[in-house]
């Protein structure tokens, strides 16, 4: 097997989880803490590539671009918290994937409108652009940056969640709201803000991967959904549980879509491995899943005093 | 029936009676295409009616259920595809197709509650959907033609005439529809229901809920797969599409538009949804823009549907 | 086998049960006699609704037994034991809120009939679940009630109806988890007549809070304090120790008992 393209595939798929946790954890949040079943999460992440590509574009600075997309989104999202979402919290959840899943039609919609069928190409910063050695392989300079941007991400979230008083907030409402309630905390505005750093998060994922996927229409759909099963595997409300299973989802991922046919060739016949490789690879996270909750129905980390 | 007595169940019967007519009734008033809008309506409302069953009477909110459409479908286009046509075999394993899939399907996801079982429904769905789109061999993304119908051999039956495809997907409806009715007022409809409204106090009596609700899981998926396979054969195309998420969010819209645990409710849904969306499309490219917050209002503000709305309140059939 | 343990229906064998670091349960024993209210007490909090869901299963304990009529049924799920005829009721009012009175107790004697994989018939024409319904709601004092919607009973019918969907599963024991919760002192002195009058039929064991019941009913009573049994006796021995006085009871509670309000 070749070990530069193994070593390859493996930084892409931890890159790919490092994108996963970024959406994760605003969604972990918000259902943790609000209860909340948020398919809009996965517009937060289109509108933060769009927001932010056209600020790039138009400033010629990417960095730029970054800077300004994160007080964009915390407006966004704190506006969405107060018009619609607020008023769906004392609500079930299929009202809130309905009128989620409304969110997503209009916001899809509305970026048509706006931008045109066609997305926005955001171009990569020259000072990010090229390639280092790491080692026996050369890797993208910019894969790297999205790698340390989002570690550097996660820890601050954690110091944020673990160490601060509102964090300390956070996990009081993620593991018992009526008990923060009671603490005289200002509950809507503690939702909003929490609801405003999710989707600045959300946004930072998917403009973070615009230089080299372009921004789309609907591009944020595929990545709720593995961000969904993130959240499944990690335990609903647990940052460290997001941020394990989003590694381990982005690389089981990765590595099983390009070396699976590869495995499977060392017992199966060529034609046989080759057409069911690709089938099987887009299948084996929900596989995961599937036996991790055949063994623990409440996630790898269920947060502590969630029923 | 009591439900016969309310203004929504009058408006289920017209709904219902102009399915009945349309093949000679458009065409008669210049306009023939809405022959082939109302068997589109009928499909899915079909499939509705089979959401209904288990998210409205048995409170599993599924968000995967058109994955059923879609294995219904592709059995139909993958035999078809091999050059095996006949009815007689097609549709028993089509059906069994969904009845192994959704028992496995059921048999995970039941585990779980809530939130968890939402978005796992909508994970599975979403693995068999990109299963059909990384299936080169059938097509990909591009989905795959059906050359012929499904064939029963016999010369009084041919699905190539256009209103016996058109009237049998009219009767299978209506089987549905009173199949469901049976069921919930059954034994078996009273566990499911009453599971739904208290799970603990069910076990109280007795009574192990998660059979009872795999199995209402699978005559769902059984259902929801007819309507696939019918709509296979009405468009003698399928594609990953008909079975990617965005279809399982608009079943759920249709179930509660038209009123969930109402017997009628979905078909009513699935009319009011589909000549909407073909009403405002004509309007202009662009109707999500409009159909987005009109689906919000409605969750915010006719939680009951347009059976809700039209039911007086003493009677409503929770 | 001697008559002693020929007549206990239901034995709880040193159970334990912990919540994290919590114990609630802490090596429980106890044997009602058959035909016997044997009662619980204990403050709140000392594990009283934990051991209710021990024993219908519920909840499965760390370590311990349960015997029920000689069989171990530690490891059965909370329906099979039902099906063997150990009933509950619940402290906060478990019915079918939008069923029909009839309906909610019509589907506890379906589910005394066997599988209900019947996807056919319709149940509100059934007579085989009709009728020992109405009867059931007759004996409860429901009889004129069975067509009105369960969640709109006053709050003391609900008591009721919850004991009769209970009762409708043809147990031999009952579990009843606080029936008295929530009741005015009327409605109270009207469930425990009612209680009175089952007795014999069925083994209860009654976990109360309300110690005018518990004194009224009770044969034996066990006093648990933080999942501890830290007595057991007959009702005048349980009011008259002292080690249950100085835990438990107190001196408000003695006078209550002793029947203070007459």
């Amino acid at each position: 097997m070749d070990y530069v393209l193994l070593i390859e595939q493996f930084l892409n798929g931890f890159q790919l989880g490092i994108i996963l946790f970024l959406m994760a954890a605003g969604l972990t949040l918000v259902f943790g803490i609000m209860d909340l079943v948020n398919l809009a999460h996965g517009s937060m992440f289109m509108i933060g590539a769009f927001v932010g590509g056209t600020i790039a574009v138009v400033t010629g600075s990417f960095v730029i671009g970054v800077i300004l997309m994160i007080p964009a989104m915390l407006i966004i999202g704190i506006v969405v918290e107060m018009t619609t979402l607020r008023t769906l919290y004392p609500r079930d959840h299929l009202d809130h994937v309905l009128a989620t899943f409304g969110l997503i039609l209009f916001f899809n919609e509305a970026t048509r409108l706006i931008w045109g069928p066609e997305g926005l190409i955001v171009p990569l910063p020259a000072f990010l652009d090229g390639s280092v050695a790491l080692g026996a392989i050369t890797y993208p300079v910019y894969r790297i940056v999205i790698i340390v941007v989002g570690l550097l991400v996660a820890l601050g979230l954690y110091i944020l969640v673990s160490r601060t008083r509102i964090g300390m907030l956070i996990r009081a409402g993620a593991s018992n709201r009526a008990m923060a309630g009671a603490l005289g905390v200002n509950i809507p505005l503690l939702f909003s803000i929490v609801f405003g750093i999710g989707a600045v998060l959300a946004g930072l994922a998917g403009l973070i991967i615009t230089p080299i996927t372009a921004a789309q229409i609907g591009m944020g759909e595929d990545v709720l959904i593995l961000a969904f099963v993130v959240i499944v595997i990690g335990g609903i409300g647990s940052i460290r549980g997001a941020f394990i299973a989003s590694i381990v989802t982005g690389v089981i991922d990765t590595m099983g879509r390009s070396f699976l046919d590869v495995f499977l060739l060392l017992f199966l016949p060529e034609n046989a491995a080759e057409s069911a490789g690709p089938a099987l690879s887009s299948m084996m996270i929900y596989i995961l899943m599937a036996a991790i909750l055949f063994f623990r129905p409440q996630g790898l980390f269920p947060p502590k005093g969630a029923g | 029936m009591a439900e016969l007595k309310n203004p929504a169940s009058i408006l289920t019967l017209i709904v219902i009676g102009l399915c009945a007519v349309v093949p000679f009734l458009a065409p008669a008033l210049g306009e023939p295409f809405y022959v082939i809008v109302f068997a589109r309506i009928m499909i899915w409302a079909i499939a509705a009616v089979s959401l209904n069953l288990i998210m409205g009477y048995g409170g599993m909110i599924s968000f995967g259920h058109a994955v059923y459409l879609g294995i219904g479908g592709y059995t139909i286009g993958i035999l078809a595809f091999h050059g095996i046509t006949s009815a007689w075999i097609q549709w028993p394993v089509a059906i069994g197709a969904c009845a192994f899939i959704s028992l496995i399907f059921g048999a995970i996801s039941l585990r779980t509650r809530g939130v968890y079982f939402i978005m796992i429904t909508l994970a599975l769905a979403q693995m068999i959907f990109f299963l059909s789109v990384s299936a080169e061999r059938y097509g990909s993304d591009d989905g795959l033609n059906i050359l012929t119908r499904s064939d029963f051999g016999l010369s009084f039956f041919d699905l190539n005439d256009k209103l016996t495809m058109y009237y049998t997907i009219f009767a299978v409806l209506l089987a549905s529809v009173f199949i469901s009715w049976k069921l919930i007022h059954s034994r078996f409809g009273v566990v499911m229901r009453a599971a739904k409204s208290n799970d603990t106090r069910v076990q109280a009596v007795g009574v192990s809920t998660y059979r009872y609700r795999l199995i209402a899981f699978v005559i769902a998926g059984v259902m929801c797969g007819i309507a696939g396979l019918l709509q296979a054969n009405f468009e003698r195309f399928v594609s990953p599409d008909m079975m990617n998420w965005p279809r399982s969010g608009e079943l759920i819209f249709m179930v509660v538009l038209g009123g969930m645990s109402t017997i009628f409710g979905p078909v009513t849904g699935a009319f009011v949804f589909l000549m909407l969306s073909e009403i405002l499309s004509t309007w202009t490219i662009h109707w999500h823009i409009i159909f987005g917050p009109f689906l919000v209002l409605v969750v915010l503000f006719a939680r009951g549907g347009i059976h809700g709305l039209l039911t007086p309140r003493a009677s409503r059939d929770e | 086998m001697n008559d002693a343990t020929a007549n206990i229906s239901l034995e709880a064998r040193g159970l334990q049960k912990s919540f994290g670091g919590l114990v609630a349960t802490d090596n429980l024993s106890l044997e009602a006699t058959r035909g016997e209210i044997h009662a619980v007490i204990g403050p709140n909090g000392a594990g009283k609704t934990t051991f209710v869901n021990l024993l219908s299963g519920i909840l499965k304990p760390d370590g311990g037994a349960i015997l029920f009529e000689g069989r171990d049924i530690t490891r059965l799920s909370a329906p099979a034991r039902v099906n063997q005829g150990l009933a509950r009721s619940f402290q906060i009012t478990s019915i079918f809120r939008d069923f029909t009175v009839l309906e909610n107790v019509m589907l506890s004697v379906q589910a005394g009939q066997g599988h209900s994989f019947r996807f056919w018939k319709p149940v509100a024409k059934d007579e085989s679940l009709r009728g020992p319904a109405r009867e059931l709601l007759e004996k409860v004092g429901l009889g004129d009630r069975t067509e009105v919607i369960a969640g709109n009973l006053a709050h003391g019918e609900q008591r009721q109806l919850e004991i009769a969907i209970s009762l409708a599963t043809n147990p031999t024991f009952l579990l009843l988890d606080e029936p008295m919760a929530g009741m005015g002192p009327e409605e109270s002195q009207g469930m425990i007549d009612f209680l009175k009058a089952l007795k014999g039929d069925y083994t209860m064991l009654l976990v109360e809070h309300d110690m005018d019941a518990v004194f009224a009913l009770a044969d034996r009573i066990t006093v648990l304090v933080y999942g501890k049994a830290i007595a057991t006796g007959a009702p005048d021995e349980i009011r008259n120790d002292p080690a249950v006085r100085a835990a438990y009871l107190g001196d408000d509670a003695t006078d209550d008992a002793n029947g203070e309000s007459a």
